[in-house]
């Protein structure tokens, strides 16, 4: 994973909670970039898009490598396209509960039908062959669930649920991301925010600079390693480095040190 | 004069559709079939619609807004299937501006229209659509000839005023123009014949409230359950979404709605901190659905400023794709500010979507200043903001 240039393995501790925060700017890339790692790593992906289309996602994992729709016709990747599907949700009753449900309803409680959804795309395949390796959940993004009415609470619960399936039964991943909205007093995405800050193993956070905007460097990455479920003991580790995302990469360089500048 | 000055960049790039020099053309057309129908065939066949260019970034099929500074300021246009948000300046009097540019861009391009009003009647809004920027030579030229003279005959013709002849061909019929964005003149008003033979939906909400829902009650307000089912009707009955492939000619639909979020909606955002917070982020997003899967684009005015509750902003920021804010300088202390005396406002580009792509068109110019001048409105970088206003 040389693009991230930091240690990374699979083959290491799963059971992770990732979670990609940005604030004054766009953090779709890292989006990008672990759904084409995770497929590339031959992991069976469950990717809840709420965000954009399918064929963007698609778009960008080919110049990254990858072919969305070769994925999704192999069962590697099952997709949930937000956007698409919540359509079909509002205008159409649906026979059956639909991981969208809440749309239709006024005061949705939980999201439970979106957690089934889930639970069923990484059902572990019984035919005894593993063809794919640990299960991933990737969200973009959470913060959307919050605009369409429902709880923070309802969230952090969804967040849960899926972990105990997917991180705990089936030592999957999650990676989900959240907008940081900064000083404009959204609390509940703050709640959600600070909920998930304390149970993620590994928090990615996209920053816009803080002088504004510069055509050479897009932001600031800040990556903070954490380990929730021991007391802390051990320091949380802590780096930070800066990118500028490219057509089809991003490359990061320490603070200060763009080539643009030196 | 600013409208030839693009007449050759637009024949030029009219004259590129077909054969755009970069290398991902040739999937730009499939690129476009999962988004707008569930079909690959009938998109791989794409032929240029009326008033529509690829992006010469990411093959993004792009309208123009109707003004050719912002459609610059964008990258090209506004890309179809994506919903433009311009925060109304204070008075709406810019903001509605641009939302008629963006309205008789439609007509000239031959678009279908979807008007979606709560302040005025559609009808109203059509009649006051300024008029596209024509020499009064030309349009003598123009009233001679009648829309069934022959395009030769009209060659002929134009012998003397030969630079017009690359402007379009003003037809009561469909309109097939050769440009990508045209030049309005605002203190005109858009000739009776082009309006009456535009094909335009309205929706003004004061009469459609009477009528019942058939959907069950969610958090979203009445209006705009009803606005969200009339633009799935019109979108799904003339076949926008490519669920009619036999329909013989593809067409864009253009979507206005105007002062979203106002109270005129039956929304409260605005009036109280503790309103209905989810009911117009529930809206944009079903309606953002409804357009990436159809061949439609959505400019909504929205007054933010009058929004009490900052976080459904920046919610409301999130879920559209471009964003532009305008802050004019009426009644402001900016007004009598002798460095900004030849300009009416500010315009802030607030957000550009990353579409199919990693990285976006982003210009470096952050200080941009407007101006409605008699004719014309243009949008100019100042580096007034370094004045320690």
């Amino acid at each position: 994973d040389q693009l991230l240039n930091r240690p990374r393995s699979l083959s290491g501790p799963s059971g992770k909670l990732t979670l990609l925060c940005d604030a004054n700017t766009d953090g779709s890339f890292l989006v990008h970039h672990f759904l084409s790692f995770y497929l590339k790593a031959n992991c069976k992906v469950c990717f809840v898009a709420l965000i954009q289309s399918f064929s963007h996602y698609n778009i960008v994992g080919q110049k990254l490598g990858v072919s969305l729709t070769v994925a999704r016709e192999c069962g590697q990747l099952v997709f949930l396209e937000g956007l698409k599907s919540s359509v079909d949700v509002f205008f159409r009753a649906q026979a059956e509960p639909h991981p969208l449900q809440f749309l239709r309803e006024a005061n949705a409680e939980n999201l439970q039908p979106l957690y089934e959804f889930v639970r069923e795309a990484l059902k572990p395949v019984d035919d005894g062959e593993a063809a794919w390796r640990c299960p991933v959940l990737l969200v973009d993004d959470l913060s959307v669930l919050l605009s369409l009415g429902m709880g923070a609470v309802a969230v952090l619960d969804f967040i849960h649920y899926c972990r105990a399936t997917v991180c705990w039964e089936r030592k999957g991943n999650i990676v989900a991301l959240v907008h940081d909205s900064g000083d404009t007093e959204d609390e509940e995405n703050n709640i959600l925010l600070n909920g998930l800050s304390h149970q993620s193993h590994l928090i990615l956070r996209a920053e816009g600079l803080a002088t504004g905007f510069c055509r050479d460097v897009h932001g600031q990455l800040r990556i903070l390693w954490r380990t929730p479920s021991q007391p802390t003991t051990q320091r949380d580790q802590s780096l930070t480095y800066q990118y500028k995302i490219q057509d089809k990469s991003v490359s990061f360089f320490a603070k200060g040190m763009s080539p643009a500048v030196l | 004069m600013a409208a030839v000055a693009t007449c050759g960049t637009g024949a030029g790039s009219t004259g590129s559709v077909v054969a755009a020099g970069s290398k991902n053309h040739v999937t730009s057309f499939q690129r476009r079939g999962p988004r707008a129908s569930g079909s690959d065939s009938s998109y791989s066949r794409l032929v240029s619609i009326a008033g529509t260019r690829p992006s010469v970034r990411n093959g993004q099929l792009l309208v123009s807004t109707g003004l050719p500074a912002l459609d610059q300021l964008l990258g090209g246009g506004l890309a179809v299937g994506t919903v433009l948000l311009i925060e109304e300046d204070k008075y709406n009097i810019y903001s509605s501006l641009l939302f008629k540019y963006f309205l008789a861009e439609g007509i000239i391009n031959g678009h279908t229209l979807l008007v979606a009003s709560a302040k005025e009647d559609p009808a109203d809004i059509l009649q006051e659509l300024p008029a596209p920027l024509l020499d009064d030579n030309f349009k003598k030229d123009f009233d001679e000839e009648a829309c069934n003279h022959k395009t030769a005959e009209s060659n002929i013709k134009m012998k003397i005023a030969w630079r017009y002849q690359l402007l379009p061909k003003m037809e009561a019929g469909p309109v097939s123009s050769s440009r990508f964005g045209h030049y309005y003149d605002a203190s005109k008003k858009m000739p009776q014949e082009l309006i009456e033979a535009s094909k335009w939906h309205g929706f003004f909400f004061p009469e459609k409230s009477s009528s019942t829902l058939n959907i069950e009650p969610c958090s979203l307000t009445h209006g705009y359950i009803k606005l969200l089912q009339f633009i799935q009707n019109i979108i799904y009955e003339e076949g926008f979404d490519g669920s009619n492939p036999q329909k013989k000619q593809k067409n864009i639909l253009r979507i206005g709605i105007q002062n979203l979020g106002s109270p005129l909606w039956g929304d409260d955002i605005c009036c109280t901190e503790n309103g209905n917070s989810h009911s117009l982020t529930k809206f944009l997003y079903v309606l953002r659905g409804l357009l990436r899967t159809s061949l439609s684009a959505c400019m909504i005015t929205m007054p933010t400023h009058l929004i009490q509750n900052k976080a459904i902003i920046s919610r409301v920021t999130n879920l559209s794709d471009t964003v532009v804010g305008l802050e004019s300088f009426i009644g402001s202390e900016r007004e009598t500010n002798p460095l900004y005396k030849d300009y009416h406002g500010l315009i802030h580009i607030r957000q550009i979507p990353r579409l199919n792509n990693l990285i976006y068109d982003v210009s470096d110019v952050k200080d941009l200043a407007f101006k409605l001048k008699r004719k014309l409105f243009t949008i100019e970088k100042t580096d007034l903001g370094y004045s320690g206003i």
